[in-house]
């Protein structure tokens, strides 16, 4: 393959290829499962139906994160069901041979959370695990997506998968952001632009200044969603900012394994003049802090910007669509969505329950109380993130602003374990989806940054952040 | 898994869009260790009343879908989540086939996985279906790649065809690439690993 330009994903596709031939997907070699509760145990059972080991468990990691309840952990899983798939993973793990993080566990958290913060995910892997926001992992130059069970069962028997290769789609994001627009503004813009089904059967790749400029987990939460365009998977170009944060962390090389690992990293950018089938340019100087409206992640608009109006709109079924997303959200079409009220804000996910997220949580709450028509839940990424928030004093901020501080999980944001939302309640979210009955049955998501999530939990009505700044 | 063959079906008709895997199966009954039992809970939120009652209007519930194998829905089916419960909910409930104008990546690799056809038709095939009458039966045939509607008319469509020769035969994936074991070997020997989850 060489002698000619190849993107990020390409390079890191090519480092993969175990074997090739006519008739048949490539089989791709993959460096690192992240294995949950949710979609495993019925491929533990398959592997069990035809006797065969994990082929590598050394490269398999498993936590617990769907299921589990955010309250006191020293306390049993009320919810039996709930409780027999935790415990099922843990046997699971114990039969197989891998490692498992689970409820009682230091490094306990939402899968995609902790494998950046262990160090496991590095550039140039490819990582799978049974979860669509696995695009997560892309944010360090790793080829990283979701699959389904049978999938989880070919990896765990084999470590490889049979794929096709996707298109490229570059999306370049320029310009500056201007104070209170964030990363989860630039993905929501995207995905507005490109819709939700407009990334189906491409990898992206995120680059241009606007990106560049990030930080790690800024960037997280960009690839994070997309899949929510619909993308098989989305990238950006390991970099300094990358390297640094990798430096140190547990599973990250060490020594002289590390100074090659950095150089080999290197080779990772697309080449200069690489081509891509697809491109899109997202300007970063204009972009406003985006909210969604409806009942997908495309249905967003600029926090300013007016519900779509169905009688405008042309396609009968798109017409339709959008009739039926705004009689669930209880909507207006052509009407504003700022000064909407809503019943709960919920900051956490593995879009956006990072340190960094928490900290911008705190510092808009330091000193304010949330509107007392509205529960607040601030739920950490991960046990790491608890930890840290903890040793910051964000917890006491949180709980003096009038928020409820949980334990570590998926939480609201799937609605698995009991944190959900009421028929009819609206939320703002910091979450990946706003499906129908996605935070529970009846319940309605506004998606939006951890910022807008902030200032409309301080007013009790969906608010523009910059309202707040200086 | 039993070979694929031929088949003819009415079609269920869901005139949506964007249909996510939370609907086809919502999140909560994913606490499940089985794959069993699912069908009962396919579109649970838009067949059921609160109190689960079914909902008499919505057409999964009416003698229409009695019997029915061919799913027919909106554009973008199965977006969302990874969870292959979304076909083994379909299949249970005794979809063999569902027809769009296009399936979301995850969604349509786990259908075939799971013997359930995902059919991609052109956008005017798409509208002359959902404007045919109700008793309108289409034949499928995956061998030839195409679906037959009542005035004669052939559509083929697209399916990978390492997944054909799959469902053809009744086979699943990992009977093949088990089979690459001594290139998976080679291939371990000489890549370069960095990280060992089970290192202390």
């Amino acid at each position: 393959m060489s002698g000619h330009l190849r993107t990020l994903s390409q390079k890191v596709w090519d480092w993969h290829l175990v074997h090739e031939e006519a008739g048949a997907p490539a089989l791709i070699y993959i460096d690192l499962h992240l294995v949950h509760e949710v979609t495993s145990p019925q491929a533990f059972q398959g592997l069990r139906d035809r006797s065969l080991k994990v082929r590598r468990p050394d490269l398999t990691v498993a936590t617990v994160d769907h299921s589990i309840p955010t309250s006191d952990r020293s306390l049993p899983i009320m919810d039996p069901i709930a409780a027999a798939q935790v415990n099922k993973l843990e046997q699971n793990c114990k039969d197989f041979g891998i490692p498992c993080y689970g409820v009682h566990s230091s490094h306990q958290g939402i899968v995609h959370v902790i494998g950046p913060e262990l160090g496991l995910t590095q550039p140039g892997m490819t990582v799978v695990c049974g979860d669509s926001h696995t695009a997560t992992h892309g944010a360090f130059g790793a080829l990283a997506f979701g699959i389904g069970t049978s999938e989880v069962e070919n990896v765990l028997a084999s470590q490889c998968l049979l794929q096709r290769p996707s298109k490229t789609f570059k999306v370049q994001v320029n310009g500056t952001l201007r104070a209170g627009v964030s990363a989860k503004d630039i993905i929501l813009k995207l995905i507005s632009n490109i819709g939700i089904g407009g990334g189906t059967g491409t990898i992206l790749e995120y680059t241009g200044p606007a990106i560049s400029i990030l930080n790690m987990e800024e960037r997280m939460t960009v690839c994070n969603m997309s899949i929510e365009g619909g993308a098989r998977a989305g990238m950006i170009a390991p970099d300094d900012t990358t390297f640094q944060y990798l430096a140190g962390r547990q599973f990250a090389p060490k020594g002289a394994d590390w100074d090659a690992a950095v150089a080999r990293w290197r080779q990772l950018p697309s080449d200069p003049g690489a081509a891509f089938d697809r491109e899109i340019v997202i300007d970063g100087d204009t972009l406003d802090p985006m909210i969604t409206w409806g009942t997908n992640p495309g249905m967003g608009v600029s926090i300013n910007g007016a519900i779509p109006d169905p009688s405008t709109v042309s396609d009968p079924m798109e017409r339709e669509s959008l009739t039926k997303a705004l009689a669930y959200m209880g909507l207006e079409g052509g009407k504003p969505i700022l000064g909407h009220p809503i019943d709960v804000v919920f900051i956490g996910s593995c879009t956006n329950s990072r340190i960094s997220d928490l900290r911008i949580a705190a510092s808009l709450l330091k000193g304010r109380k949330v509107s007392p028509n509205v529960r607040v839940m601030v739920v950490p990424g991960s046990m790491e993130v608890k930890r840290q928030a903890i040793a910051e004093g964000l917890p006491d901020i949180f709980r003096a602003a009038g928020a409820d501080w949980r334990e570590p999980g998926c939480s609201m944001c799937i609605a698995m374990n009991g944190d959900q939302l009421r028929p009819g309640e609206y939320s703002v979210s910091t979450s990946n989806r706003n499906f129908e009955g996605r935070q529970g049955k009846g319940g309605r998501t506004f998606l939006a940054s951890p910022q807008t999530a902030v200032a409309s939990a301080l007013s009790g009505v969906v608010t523009d952040v910059r309202t707040l700044l200086g | 898994m039993k070979p694929f063959l031929p088949f003819e079906s009415r079609l269920v008709p869901i005139p949506a869009n964007d249909i996510d895997t939370d609907q086809i199966i919502p999140a909560r009954f994913l606490k499940t260790t089985s794959k069993e039992g699912l069908d009962k809970q396919l579109f649970c939120d838009w067949r059921y009343e609160d109190n689960g009652d079914p909902k008499p209007d919505f057409i999964l519930n009416t003698p229409r879908a009695k019997g029915v194998e061919i799913l027919l829905a909106g554009d973008n089916f199965g977006c969302g989540s990874s969870r292959e419960h979304a076909p083994w909910a379909l299949t249970q409930f005794g979809f063999r086939a569902v027809i769009s104008t296009s399936f979301a990546d995850i969604f349509k690799g786990n259908a075939l996985k799971n013997s359930l056809l995902p059919i991609i038709v052109p956008a005017d095939v798409h509208a002359k279906l959902f404007a045919a009458p109700d008793d309108t039966t289409i034949q499928v045939d995956l061998a030839t790649q195409t679906i037959t509607l009542p005035d004669g008319q052939k559509v083929e469509f697209p399916v990978d065809e390492f997944s054909k020769a799959c469902l053809l035969d009744g086979v699943d994936e990992l009977g093949w690439i088990l089979k690459k074991q001594a290139a998976i070997a080679v291939f371990e020997a000489s890549r370069l690993g960095t990280v060992n989850t089970l290192a202390e």
